[in-house]
């Protein structure tokens, strides 16, 4: 057993943990964070994907002691919180609704960060990029076309917004 | 009422209860069988009830509403409660749902499966919500004294129309809960709806894209330990010993212990890893040293199944139908044609994968966490074979990661009960990606020998489908009778609409120790296959448009064909499609409902199509959640693709070949053609089914489509459709 530092959705923490411990049964069963879910535990399905500096990574194929402490970790209930800029979170979320994507729901965390990491390194991607980037999150319940829209409109969304923001603020 | 002993500590605990509220439901007790009844939080708790609850309203103004068919991602949080609320007058965002547990009390139909959630619900829970509705409109009328006519409900209020003054439902609880129960309420038309026929969004999704939905899995409860289990790799196999002592030098291992698993029939033991974490106990479970007796079993194989399953084809089998004269018209046409058509075990494979957690306590009470399908069998199971009372076993019914007819087996959930009853403590048993994959139940495959002949002027005159498969009752009754037919395996194929004059249908049975089990449609989705395929078949011989030579076997009016010259239409079958491309067509009609596809092909080389669009036409009678039934229909086209095209499960040695998604492959993302939804919701006989129709004729018009691009026919799923053959 070791411990750990680990900041996750902006608050540090310590955990102590085996240094093998994939970061996905660390977030779940030591730090209690649920979003983040287990579907295969081979980097296969995607359901179980995190943010570690921003990158989107598959935390079932992350060992706690490859994570370091000055490491940004976001999960579910980080971007629940907004923790990304530019409100990019509730954005995706909120098409997530709009859209009406989740079935049964279980892969949905995994696809929401998959999604918020793909928008910031492309703000505008087309179907061929959304399937490239999407592709390693399975999704049984076939919400596929789904989760293509709602990445769509949340583009579309983001692009106004950043519109709005851009306004001088010392004006009325 | 008054006579009634107070015993209301149990209801008022369950419910939440502390002040005033009324409970509308349904009376199990017989003298009231099936009748209304409402019951104040006082006599609720003062009867022992046999009471099935629906709505209760407190006189907070809190408005709860039961749902009975587990969330499994088919949105009957929504669509169930809907059916109440509509006739309640009461908005999505005025009333939470609750799940039940299992509870006698909540009726013995607590259950999601056979697509019969909504149409077994529809009438009875819209009944409920219209005689509430009266009676809290009688209570206000009463109120204010004015004549009822002047009042009407809306938005969780009773309005007074000359003067326009309100008295939330709140308010009303009292004087209502005075009231007799009308009998024969009135249901609203639906040219007034305001919920069912509309979009709703669901409920549970703000809960599911944030993380906060609360699954079998996330259950966490003080002093929980989680499990891991080495299964015998090989079906029918045996424990011979183990050696645990690298295991227990893994930090966090608590005990390893054997602990069986019983799903119908078949039984297994195995050796579970208890641990304080997940992660340790999946160590443990690498180290473990198990010596197994493979009882000979380690000879079986797909290779010889699939051998074992032709040589039966010869047999006669028992009749599933049998119209006109076959044999004789078969044999006396010039024109016949016969085909052989084999599909795959397939894997159910949700995405949150089996987990129960259970607490055995000291004082034999049980305690259960899970995500199911069946509720109500659990509680009917357990009390049986432990020999409790009902009220020794509390079950918390979860959301469900999925469950395509696999959440309907509650063999994982003994298996974690057996663990706790050991070790005395509230266990959490998680099976990993490779359990679920590895040790079924998987749907089980059936072949198909079809015959047909066709007239001198074309039609169809003499047809047989012979089903050779395992039986899925041979696991599920051991005394099921192996001569007899289950009906379970020839699910659908005597009962298309088609006008064929001279039909025999037959089933051969094959034995199987694998187990097997019911798969989001059942034999319908492979039964489909081989039915509609050859009907193509048929058509084709007889020089035919596959959709013309299917009307015109269908003379009467049938739902079956306003489906199809609906599918002709969505689908602009009459526009030729442009060269390389092709269309094929299929429908099925089952117990769960009736549906019908044509999908659109690409050829991209002599053995290689792409597909580019599914047409999806669902007859449904009426509808409660349009935007619910397309999404069904979306995820069933693709669970449907992906049985017909991927791996599938096969046998080597005794064992899985597959494991994880790597070569049990589902279909993802960039694979997904355009799916094009119509609902049927008028005009229907019946109300009709939505979670498995949208799948059967999925594998099948797909199959056509080949054969229209490329020539080939394609008779055996999975079939690759980058290299055909
Ligand atoms: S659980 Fe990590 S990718 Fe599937
Ligand atoms: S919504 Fe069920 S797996 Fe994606």
């Amino acid at each position: 057993m070791k411990t750990y530092t680990l900041s996750v959705n902006n608050k540090t923490i310590k955990v102590e943990a085996e240094p093998e411990t994939p970061m996905l049964w660390v977030l779940r069963d030591y730090v209690g964070l649920k979003g983040t879910k287990f579907g295969c535990g081979m980097g296969l399905c995607g359901a179980c994907t995190i943010h570690v500096d921003g990158q989107a990574i598959r935390s079932c194929q992350t060992p706690i002691s490859t994570v370091k402490a000055s490491s940004k970790i976001i999960t579910i209930e980080g971007v629940s919180e907004g923790l990304h800029a530019a409100k990019i979170d509730h954005v995706v979320q909120k098409a997530w609704i709009e859209e009406q994507v989740p079935q049964c729901g279980y892969c949905q965390s995994g696809q929401i960060m998959s999604a918020v990491a793909l928008l910031k390194a492309n703000p505008n991607p087309s179907d061929e990029d959304i399937d490239t980037y999407m592709a390693g999150n399975i999704c049984r319940c076939g919400t596929y076309e789904r989760i293509r829209k709602a990445i769509h409109s949340a583009a579309k969304e983001l692009k106004t917004e950043k519109g709005t923001t851009k306004r001088p603020s010392n004006t009325r | 009422m008054s006579s009634k002993q107070i015993q209301r500590r149990d209801f008022l605990r369950y419910a939440g209860l502390s002040g005033a509220a009324i409970i509308l439901g349904v009376s199990n007790s017989s003298a009231k069988a099936q009748e209304l009844e409402v019951m104040t939080s006082l006599d609720v708790a003062s009867t022992p009830y046999n009471f099935t609850p629906y709505i209760i309203i407190e006189d907070t103004g809190k408005i709860t509403i039961f749902n009975s068919k587990p969330e499994i991602g088919q949105g009957t949080y929504q669509s169930i409660t809907a059916l109440i609320a509509e006739e309640l007058e009461v908005s999505p965002e005025q009333y939470i749902v609750q799940q039940t547990g299992g509870e006698s009390k909540f009726g013995p139909a607590q259950f999601s499966g056979g697509s019969f959630s909504v149409r077994s619900s529809y009438f009875d829970m819209r009944k409920a919500g219209a005689a509430a509705r009266e009676m809290l409109i009688t209570a206000a009328s009463q109120q204010w004294n004015v004549p009822i006519t002047e009042c009407y409900a809306e938005k969780a209020q009773v309005f007074h129309k000359p003067t326009g003054k309100s008295l939330k439902y709140g308010a009303l609880v009292e004087t209502a809960s005075k009231l007799e129960v009308p009998k024969n309420p009135t249901l609203k038309d639906a040219k007034d709806f305001k919920i069912l026929g509309k979009s709703i969004k669901r409920q549970d999704v703000p809960l599911k894209v944030t993380g906060k939905a609360v699954f079998g899995i996330d259950v966490e409860v003080p002093n929980m330990v989680y499990a891991s289990v080495e299964r015998c790799p090989v079906f029918g196999g045996s424990l011979k010993s183990f050696d645990k002592t690298a295991t227990l030098n893994i930090a966090g291992v608590e005990q390893v212990i054997e602990v069986e698993r019983i799903f119908g029939v078949y039984k297994s033991t195995g050796v579970a890893v208890v641990a304080k974490n997940y992660w340790a106990a999946l160590q443990g479970r690498k180290a473990l040293k198990i010596s197994w007796d493979y009882k000979g079993k380690e000879t079986f194989s797909s290779k010889d199944y699939t051998d074992s399953l032709h040589q039966l084809a010869q047999k006669e089998g028992v009749e599933d139908a049998n119209v006109g004269k076959f044999d004789e018209t078969y044999q006396n046409t010039s024109q016949k044609l016969e085909a052989f058509y084999e599909t795959p075990f397939v894997s159910h494979s949700p995405m949150e994968a089996m987990n129960c957690t259970a607490h055995w306590k000291e004082n034999n009470t049980l305690e259960i966490w899970v995500s199911t399908q069946v509720p109500s069998d659990i509680i009917r199971d357990l009390t049986g074979r432990y020999g409790l009372k009902e009220e020794q076993i509390t079950l918390h019914s979860q959301l469900s990661g999925g469950g395509f007819g696999r959440r309907l087996a509650i063999d994982f959930i003994i298996e974690a009960v057996n663990l706790s009853k050991s070790i005395q403590k509230p266990v959490k048993l998680i099976w990993t990606r490779e359990d679920d994959t590895q040790f079924g139940p998987y749907r089980p495959p059936t072949f198909s020998a079809m015959k047909g002949a066709i007239s001198e002027d074309g039609k169809l005159v003499a047809f047989q489908h012979k089903v050779i498969s395992p039986t899925i009752m041979s696991f599920l009754d051991p005394n099921h009778d192996k001569t007899k037919l289950d009906q379970n395996m020839t699910e659908g194929i005597s009962h298309q609409q088609y006008e064929i004059p001279n039909m025999k249908n037959t089933f051969v049975y094959s034995d199987i120790h694998v187990p097997i089990f019911w798969w989001r449609s059942v034999t319908s989705s492979t039964l489909a296959f081989s039915h509609e395929c050859f009907i193509d078949e048929l058509a084709h011989a007889a020089g035919k448009d596959p959709l013309e030579f299917r009307l015109a076997m269908l003379t009467k009016e049938s739902d079956t064909k306003r489906l199809l010259l609906k599918l002709k239409e969505v689908s602009k079958w009459e526009k030729p499609l442009p060269k390389g491309k092709g269309r094929g067509i299929a429908q099925w009609e089952f117990f769960a409902g009736l549906g019908g596809h044509v999908v659109e092909v690409t050829k991209l080389s002599n053995k290689a199509v792409k597909i580019d669009k599914v047409y999806v036409v669902i007859d449904l009678g009426t509808v409660v959640n349009p935007d619910t039934v397309k999404a069904q229909m979306e995820g069933a086209v693709i669970m449907g693709i992906t049985a017909a095209i991927k791996n599938g499960i096969s046998f080597a040695e005794g064992k899985t070949e597959q494991s994880n998604f790597h070569d049990n492959p589902v279909l993802r993302i960039n694979e997904v053609p355009q799916i094009e939804v119509h609902i049927l919701a008028e005009g229907g006989k019946t109300i009709k089914g939505v979670g498995e129709p949208g799948l059967p004729p999925v594998a099948p018009a797909l199959a056509n489509a080949i054969f229209a691009a490329t020539g080939i026919r394609v008779r055996k799923m999975p079939f690759d459709i980058d290299n055909l053959s």
